[in-house]
């Protein structure tokens, strides 16, 4: 195979929210990663054994620095050592990058719907940190379907990039909204879906990612707005610990 | 290559020799595609084989079980490592399609509702591959491949072609949908061919 696995060093790491992490790591040997790819992650114990997983990388295409951002599963096996014990300095080894399918390319002109579920926004930010970094001028939009305000990754940047006008972003509360919030926390509906998204005469390149539950919801339902089969692209995080 | 996690100990199990390398195990059923899943009805399902000399026969869904279902038990292996061991599903023998049909293909090429492919060595099919349709003793759900898949547990998962209808023998090799994405032509979990 040509994808090894290599080297990745920490060199910096926060919270993003009680119960996720982000890494960032120096991984030079790694080939220059395009928006929406993910690596494989691999752990090992002195005894030698490993524990590998899959994880979108957040970081923009070509970046020096590659940044993924982990949810703690309960009862995982990478994810709690990735989130709570790995520390700035400590190697890891990667592959990759992986996946020519869910990815944006700057040379895209059309426009852009992003629509994440939780912590599918991961490979959602790396687009839109690619659009950013070329200067893109593709309309981009995000519908960002997340429990609690709170449970928001990329917060601050996210409305950064809202305030100064390069990304038009919707929230979709499910459990609890703010207070001032213009609807009642609860599910995408396929009604609101339609209402929050770029309208299929406008033919955007739709991206979606999020649990499975979510993304077979979404899908469906974009299907039947009338989006192209073919305009659509997912990802479906199953459980993965 | 010596680099180690202090204090990573894992999860293991008792059964990892069970497991091809790098794979975990799974207890739920993951669902990966790269697109919407399509809504089949039974009463439009058909199958379609194609010769490499054009020659073509199809199944509707009763056809299909008329050539004789059977019982599947099976460990299956995701290339993004997990992996179930013990599944149970019903499908018809790939062999069965096949019967009677004259090929020199050396290839199958399986596409499927709402364009997915996949490719992979006829030879090596032969009593491991099969049209199913039942899983875990019921109708298998959409977005598993529903109403029907192709199932070759002896591959990475991504070669049994979820909502498959149509099977194609070729001479040479073509990279399908994931194999031309990033993925392996083969896909052997044993060997680990995850990747280009």
């Amino acid at each position: 195979m040509r994808v090894r696995w290599v080297p990745a060093l920490l060199v910096d790491a926060h919270a993003q929210t009680p119960a996720s992490r982000t890494l960032v790591f120096v991984a030079p040997d790694l080939e220059s990663p395009l928006a929406g790819q993910h690596v494989d992650v691999r752990l090992t114990a002195e005894d030698g054994y490993t524990a590998q997983r899959a994880y979108s990388l957040g970081s923009p295409a070509g970046a020096d620095r590659i940044e993924l951002t982990v949810d703690r599963m309960p009862d995982g096996e990478v994810s709690p050592y990735l989130v709570d014990m790995l520390q700035v300095g400590n190697l890891i080894e990667v592959r990759g990058p992986i996946g020519q399918f869910f990815v944006w390319r700057p040379e895209q002109t059309e426009p852009v719907q992003l629509i994440a579920g939780g912590s599918g926004i991961v490979p959602l930010m790396s687009m839109i940190r690619t659009r950013e970094a070329v200067g893109g001028t593709a309309p981009m939009r995000l519908l960002y379907s997340v429990r609690t305000p709170e449970g928001r990754l990329y917060a601050d940047e996210l409305d950064a990039l809202a305030t100064a006008g390069r990304l038009e972003v919707q929230y979709v509360y499910t459990r609890e909204a703010p207070a001032d919030w213009e609807r009642e926390a609860g599910r995408l509906t396929p009604e609101l879906l339609a209402e929050l998204t770029l309208a299929p005469d406008q033919d955007p390149a739709v991206y979606v990612c999020g649990p499975t539950p979510f993304v077979e919801a979404v899908a469906d339902g974009l299907v039947q707005a009338g989006h192209r089969v073919a305009s659509i692209r997912t990802e479906r995080f199953g459980p993965s610990g | 290559m010596g680099i180690f996690s202090p204090g990573f100990t894992g999860r293991r199990h008792e059964s990892k020799e069970e497991l091809p390398p790098g794979q975990y195990l799974e207890r739920g059923f993951p669902v990966l595609s790269a697109g919407p899943t399509p809504r089949i009805d039974k009463r439009d399902w058909e199958l379609t084989l194609v010769t490499e000399r054009g020659e073509r026969r199809s199944w509707n869904w009763q056809q299909m079980l008329d050539l004789g279902p059977e019982e599947i038990a099976t460990d299956i292996h995701c290339v993004t490592a997990w992996s179930k061991l013990g599944t149970s599903w019903r499908g018809v023998p790939l062999d069965r399609f096949l019967d009677g049909v004259e090929t020199e293909a050396q290839y199958l090429f399986a596409g499927s509702y709402g364009g997915y492919t996949t490719n992979m060595p006829l030879g090596e099919l032969k009593g491991r591959a099969w049209v199913a349709f039942e899983y875990d003793g019921a109708d298998l759900d959409p977005e598993h491949g529903g109403p029907a898949r192709l199932l070759v547990p002896h591959l990475y998962f991504w070669k049994s072609a979820k909502w498959v209808n149509s099977l194609r023998l070729l001479t040479a090799d073509e990279p399908g949908f994931w194999e031309r994405n990033g993925y392996n032509m083969h896909g052997d979990p044993w060997r680990e061919e995850r990747y280009w």
